[in-house]
């Protein structure tokens, strides 16, 4: 088990002639995921990945020949969000939008959107999401990690594959890892994956990278103490970075003190949350 | 990108949104001009991007055209904040009864945008809300559907506005809805919104932020952009695509991802040194533009060490390293380098650097210890 994606996940690439969505889409490939299909407006009825991957015209088509039932979105930011409307309406269960640069109002029309729909979309502006020995759906290098038990939330890319390789020095595999991604407006938030995990049979251990900004760790913590029984540990980057800077006085009476890493830290170490100082602490916390 | 006063104003107008009559001026004789042209009782404002203009001494009122000419000379040749004032906003001055607060931004709670009024706006509207929460009204507004009609007479409820204002009140709401959706802002906010004792709405400062990420859309807006206010190096930065933030410290950083550049700083300060900046190469860096980055944080002379931290995964650590070895060859002396690659290409990477006196790092841990120990001339 896993969470999100799995060796049966068939998936669909927004944005495969591009030279980032074929690259990753290869990648993706080599990593034994099941790409099944490219889509492309303009280019539909060609083919990539030497024959092996069909490219549509439309999410629609693509899924009706192929049965996709995952995307991975990585076309340009000004084309994102309409990329996510026509897979919303095509009635994906799961978008992963890579995409980064997204406008903001976009991204709030896309998420309100989605509300009454079965979607969920992780991103935008995210490395997506790696199952272990199964499936990736986005760019996180496959070789970083192992299957194991640990589930991993993060709302950053680098400094995730920092804490997997430190994960897999420590001998510590992982269930899935799921980049949500930097934006301040995205799809799911750590509170969602925190649920999935906790029902996730093959997932014992959670851990949680968080950032500054917004108050997505302390809705977290809040979770946490009310309905995790497994344990949580986390870090979040930013302890060093000079206090805010402030979007005029209506972000300042909406957000309070919410949003340093202090802040977070503590509401997370209030939850029962072991809390490390720096990313390779975290295995060490674990043992 | 935040426009000034006078541009926000600007583009207030053209909604509609009632402004006091002003113009801009860059010498104290227009200044006096202008004054003239509005009866003499004026405010003059000086446009520069930072908060606490008006603590600053750069909001004056004066009284007639003599005086504003004379307050004009001194705010012209002042500085705010480290940054020159070029320009002042000339403007008639209004009698205030009331000052209203009302603005409108992404809420990242409800990931929604948020419409927020206040009956007691001005400069202290934060400690308002701080201390007094029950003053402060806020509704959600549906991105898809827009602002309701009904959701501003709730607003305006609230804060307890007179029943004669509503309708203009009303107008200035739905304007400033339409001014946030149209030029994609994160921010389009009125404080203060005053009631003059004729019983007049007006505008007395305006605040746009626009979202770097759409203005794509907008090249006019684009176009008003104005760096006198930012660092030259993070000026130069974006030239080149890469993130700067000049910082306080004196060890320079260069990492791939905001993430992990933060936590390259945390992990410095944890160590008991202090970041000289952040810098986040972005995914996938090219040797120039690496070159270019590595080039901004050797033109800080406060830097005594420098640490690259990059996970290579788009990011090729030998295109890096091909980066860093541009910039620093042929300077004759240059700040000690820790350097730790891991992930594609890291090899090759360090190989490229192996003729210089780059010291390499196998963990983030341990190239903190060394850059900090470098910074403070420990080890050598």
């Amino acid at each position: 088990m896993s969470i999100l994606i799995n060796k049966q996940t068939r998936v669909l690439v927004q944005g495969i002639t591009g030279n980032e969505g074929l690259f990753h889409a290869q990648q993706m490939m080599n990593y034994n995921t099941q790409v099944v299909a490219g889509v492309t407006p303009g280019k539909g009825g060609e083919w990539v990945m030497d024959g092996k991957v069909p490219i549509f015209e439309s999410v629609r088509t693509a899924i009706e020949a192929t049965g996709a039932n995952a995307t991975a979105i990585f076309v340009p930011a000004k084309y994102a969000a309409d990329a996510m409307f026509e897979a919303v309406d095509a009635d994906l269960p799961l978008i992963v939008c890579i995409t980064e640069g997204v406008p903001i109002q976009d991204m709030m029309q896309v998420r309100q959107y989605i509300q009454k729909t079965r979607t969920r979309i992780i991103g935008p502006n995210c490395p997506g999401i790696l199952t272990p020995g199964e499936a990736k759906l986005g760019i996180i290098p496959g070789g970083i990690t192992f299957p194991g038990n640990v589930g991993v939330i993060s709302r950053s890319g680098t400094l995730t594959y920092e804490v997997l390789d430190a994960l897999k020095k420590a001998g510590k595999g992982v269930s899935t890892c799921v980049g949500i991604g930097g934006d301040p407006i995205k799809g799911t938030n750590f509170v969602d994956l925190l649920e999935m995990f906790e029902a996730d049979a093959k997932t014992d251990e959670i851990v949680m990278i968080g950032e500054i900004g917004g108050n997505d760790e302390e809705v977290a913590a809040d979770y946490i103490a009310r309905y995790m029984t497994k344990p949580v540990f986390a870090y979040v980057a930013g302890i060093s970075a000079p206090s805010g800077k402030r979007m005029g006085h209506a972000g300042a009476i909406i957000e309070g003190d919410v949003g340093t890493a202090a802040s977070k830290n503590s509401a997370l170490e209030m939850a029962g949350v072991k809390v490390a100082r720096h990313p390779e602490e975290i295995p060490e916390l674990m043992q | 990108m935040r426009l000034h006063e006078y541009q926000a104003k600007q583009l207030f107008a053209k909604y509609g949104i009632p402004v006091p009559k002003g113009r801009i001026a860059g010498t104290s004789s227009e200044v006096r001009q202008v004054s003239e042209e509005l009866g003499g009782s004026v405010v003059v404002k000086s446009q520069v991007l930072v908060g606490g203009r008006g603590k600053a001494g750069g909001i004056r009122l004066a009284k007639s055209s003599e005086e504003a000419e004379d307050l004009a000379t001194q705010i012209l040749g002042m500085e705010i904040k480290g940054i020159p004032v070029r320009r002042v906003l000339v403007e008639e001055a209004v009698s205030i009864s009331q000052e209203i607060y009302l603005g409108i931004t992404n809420d990242r709670v409800s990931q929604m945008p948020v419409l927020i009024a206040s009956p007691e706006g001005g400069m202290n509207i934060e400690e308002i809300a701080r201390r007094t929460p029950e003053k402060i009204a806020r509704c959600q507004i549906d991105p898809l559907l827009g602002l309701k009609d009904y959701q501003l007479r709730d607003i305006a409820l609230s804060i307890d506005l007179k029943r004669q204002h509503m309708k203009t009140f009303m107008e200035i709401a739905r304007s400033l809805w339409k001014v946030y959706v149209d030029c994609d802002a994160t921010l389009t906010e009125v404080n203060p919104m005053v009631i003059t004792a004729e019983g007049r709405l007006y505008c007395l400062d305006a605040k746009i932020v626009l979202d770097d990420n759409a203005l794509f859309r907008h090249p006019d807006l684009a176009d008003l952009r104005d760096t006198d206010g930012e660092d030259f190096a993070e000026v130069t930065a974006r030239k080149y695509g890469v993130t700067y933030i000049k910082m306080d410290g004196d060890i320079g950083c260069l990492v791939n991802g905001a993430g992990l550049a933060m936590a390259t700083m945390d992990i410095l300060k944890l160590q008991g040194g202090e970041a000289a900046n952040f810098l986040d190469i972005g995914g996938g860096a090219s040797a120039e533009k690496v070159s270019a980055a590595t080039r901004l944080i050797l033109s800080d002379p406060k830097v005594k060490a420098i640490l690259v931290n990059v996970f290579g995964g788009i990011t090729r650590c030998d295109e890096v390293a091909r980066g860093v070895l541009e910039a620093i060859s042929g300077k004759e002396t240059t700040p000690p380098l820790v350097v730790r690659f891991l992930g594609t290409n890291e090899v090759q990477g360090y190989k490229i650097l192996s003729g210089t006196q780059i010291r390499p790092a196998r963990t983030l841990l341990e190239a903190a210890e060394l850059a900090v120990s470098l910074a403070k001339g420990g080890v050598q």
